[in-house]
């Protein structure tokens, strides 16, 4: 038995918005009965305003996935398509107070739908489907599709993508290709935010030195048998001393160098790391 | 609301008589029945009185029934023990239908480097004995086909394999958990080596099962550890249990004869109502060999799970073969392996009974049925051309 919200149960009984627009300003069509789930989205726009002035929606499916049809609806009524299209499978699923994990995939349906009606009342073509390249036969979801949920989702576990796409859910055979597709895009880092330092006092400074030796470096060395001590900080050098199997080890000077690079990454880039 | 529970394939209601047979060794009769002292060691002759009872029900000689904890542990124990009995042969015949207890262990005997045989069903879910008489060979250790399917209640014809078995003295498993209570089983009649049951399908509680062995049968233990069955399945005996299941089986020989008769009764009464108020449905499965209380149907243009909810608004419990009711995403193995095109797999619903429900019970669901199917119809993209048309 799924887990479902009030609010699931509610629109799943008493969905708003069922029905068929008649000479619909927008159509879009996603899924298929095959798969399990399909979802009939018409809408009624303002042409000078570009308002969305009514929606209805008709979905094979299961109690999540109505009522994902039926909230996206009432979550597009009234908007413009420029703000419509800005709404995400994760403003539906909160709207419901929330999905079960596994009925992620119902809320990308309702995404889809109306991304697929926008482009049909902007009359844009759908890029042709042979250069959609397909991953999971099973339930016909594309490398396009997968990399898109996981980015907008931030997913990085197959088992995510089943439960978002139904990718990978059917003979798992796809599975290793999901997994390559995950690599390539969690590989890309995205470039951090420089860190704005504040200018620190010399107190300051010092205290934040002793912190960080205590909290992030002396645990590592002592996990090796090492230690280490400060002798004194004046300035931007900071005088250690290795203690331990640190005396005795011929790495040590890679030791120095790390806690000075650490150091610089941290408090000040042109900290001096010595032995005293 | 007293619920409408028509789902008894999935579990059974405890029937009042088993409880308070049960009850006494759940409170004060706590005893070990190993034990030597008379508070325990009294125990150890109800167990035996629930083995009779157990043996009666199927015919079966006392010494021929093993308790155990559920029908997957009856029927992982006579795989395993065919193949242990005989190391050398390497080749395991089930089908595509079994219940997972069979099938995902069969599987994983795939993986441990047996061979096995998935037997393909018919359209009705019928077995194909062309491709079963093909697939026997000399290296065959043993056969696992269920009496009758419990998503279908297909009865697939277990005398006439196992005669054949017998003359090419193959070991031969039944899983007989849905058919143990409701249609006849005379194991004397029946030519098969082991047979498993389940406490919880015929008005016993959960955690209980037996295996029955037939005498001569080789076997080998699958749970390990004391003396417990003659050595035959360690563990402390389930004692309250044993002793619910040995009622339940005397209570269901009691109302066998006319069990059938009653129950297939009800179930044909909703199965015509149905197919004649719903547009568009089927029923899936060989009607002539079914169990008399089982139905599997299917509702065009709507999904399963969506179906089971309304149900659930009035309290009537059933079950569905559709891939949002599954757990996984992959629709019922049965329905699939039986080729029903997955528009009707998705809105798939079996109601299975049992001698507990009314005619008032089936009236009811024949009354909200239908405006569920046509209510569901209208949301769905697909019903509407069917419905004008």
């Amino acid at each position: 038995m799924w887990e479902y919200s009030e609010k699931v149960k509610e629109f799943f009984l008493h969905p708003k918005n069922v029905g068929e627009i008649e000479n619909p300003d927008a159509v879009g069509e996603v899924g298929s009965m095959i798969c399990g789930d399909a979802l009939k989205l018409t809408l009624r726009i303002d042409k000078e305003t570009g308002r969305i002035i009514d929606a209805k929606f008709q979905t094979f499916g299961c109690a999540s996935a109505i009522a994902s049809s039926s909230v996206l609806t009432e979550l597009i009524k009234g908007k413009t398509v420029d703000e419509a299209i800005k709404i995400t499978n994760r403003d539906i699923a909160e709207y419901l107070g929330g999905l079960p994990k596994e009925k992620m995939h119902c809320s990308v349906m309702g995404r889809e739908a109306l991304e697929a009606a926008i482009v049909n009342y902007m009359g844009e073509r759908r890029p042709p489907e042979a250069k959609e390249k397909l991953i999971c036969q099973c339930f016909e979801v594309t490398e396009e599709k997968i990399r898109r949920v996981a980015i907008e989702n931030h997913l990085t576990t197959v088992e995510e993508i089943t439960n978002y796409t139904k990718a990978g859910g059917g003979c798992g055979s796809c599975i290793p290709q999901i997994e390559e597709i995950l690599k390539d895009i969690w590989a890309i880092k995205i470039p951090e935010m420089p860190k704005v330092k504040k200018r620190l006092t010399n107190l300051q400074k010092i205290a934040l030195i002793q912190d960080i030796i205590e909290k992030e470096i002396r645990p590592r060395l002592q996990a090796d048998g090492g230690d280490l001590e400060v002798i004194d900080i004046d300035g931007k050098r900071v005088i250690i001393a290795l203690r331990a199997m640190c005396v005795e080890c011929p790495m040590g000077g890679v030791t120095i160098d790390n806690i000075q690079e650490k150091l610089r990454e941290l408090v000040d880039e042109n900290i001096v790391v010595e032995t005293g | 609301m007293k619920p409408i529970y028509f789902d008894n394939n999935a579990t059974t209601p405890i029937a009042p008589e088993v409880l308070n047979e049960m009850l006494p060794y759940l409170r004060e009769l706590y005893g070990n029945p190993s034990s030597m002292h008379t508070f325990g060691g009294q125990l150890h002759r109800k167990i035996e009185e629930a083995r009779v009872k157990v043996a009666d029900l199927i015919n079966a000689e006392i010494e021929e029934i093993i308790f155990t904890s559920c029908g997957t542990e009856s029927d992982n124990t006579a795989i395993m023990s065919a193949i242990e009995s005989y190391p050398r042969k390497r080749h395991v015949i089930t089908t595509r239908v079994e219940h997972p207890a069979v099938l995902n262990f069969c599987k994983h005997l795939v993986r441990k480097g047996y061979r096995v045989t998935f037997l393909p069903v018919d359209k009705f879910g019928r077995l194909e004995m062309e491709v079963f008489l093909k697939a026997i060979d000399d290296d065959t250790a043993v056969v696992s086909i269920m009496y009758a399917n419990n998503e279908t209640g297909v009865v697939f014809p277990i005398k006439d394999i196992g005669e054949i078995l017998q003359e090419r003295k193959i070991l031969f498993h039944t899983d007989a958990v849905q058919a143990v209570g409701k249609v006849l089983i005379d194991v004397k009649e029946l030519p098969v080596d082991m047979l498993s049951l389940s406490g919880h399908k015929l008005h016993a509680p959960k955690g209980v099962g037996a295996l029955y062995v037939r005498k001569g049968t080789r076997f080998y233990p699958y749970i390990i550890g004391g003396h417990q069955e003659r050595g035959r399945r360690a563990g402390t005996e389930n004692v309250a249990s044993i002793i619910a299941l040995g009622k339940a089986c005397e209570l269901a020989k009691g109302y066998l004869n006319e069990e059938a008769g009653y129950l297939s009764r009800l179930r044909d009464k909703l199965e015509r109502a149905l197919l004649e108020l719903c547009p568009d449905a089927q029923v899936n499965g060989d009607r002539e060999n079914r169990l008399p209380n089982t139905t599997n149907m299917s509702f065009q243009y709507v999904e399963g799970e969506a179906i089971l909810l309304r149900l659930n608004e009035y309290g009537i419990c059933a079950s569905s073969g559709s891939a949002c009711t599954s757990g996984s995403l992959e629709p019922s193995h049965v329905l699939r392996a039986m080729g029903i095109p997955f528009t009707a797999i998705h809105g798939s619903i079996r109601f299975s009974l049992s001698h507990y429900n009314t005619e008032d019970e089936v009236d009811k669901v024949i009354e909200v049925m239908p405006s569920i199917i046509r209510e569901l119809r209208t949301l769905s993209p697909y019903g509407k051309e069917k419905m004008q048309g």
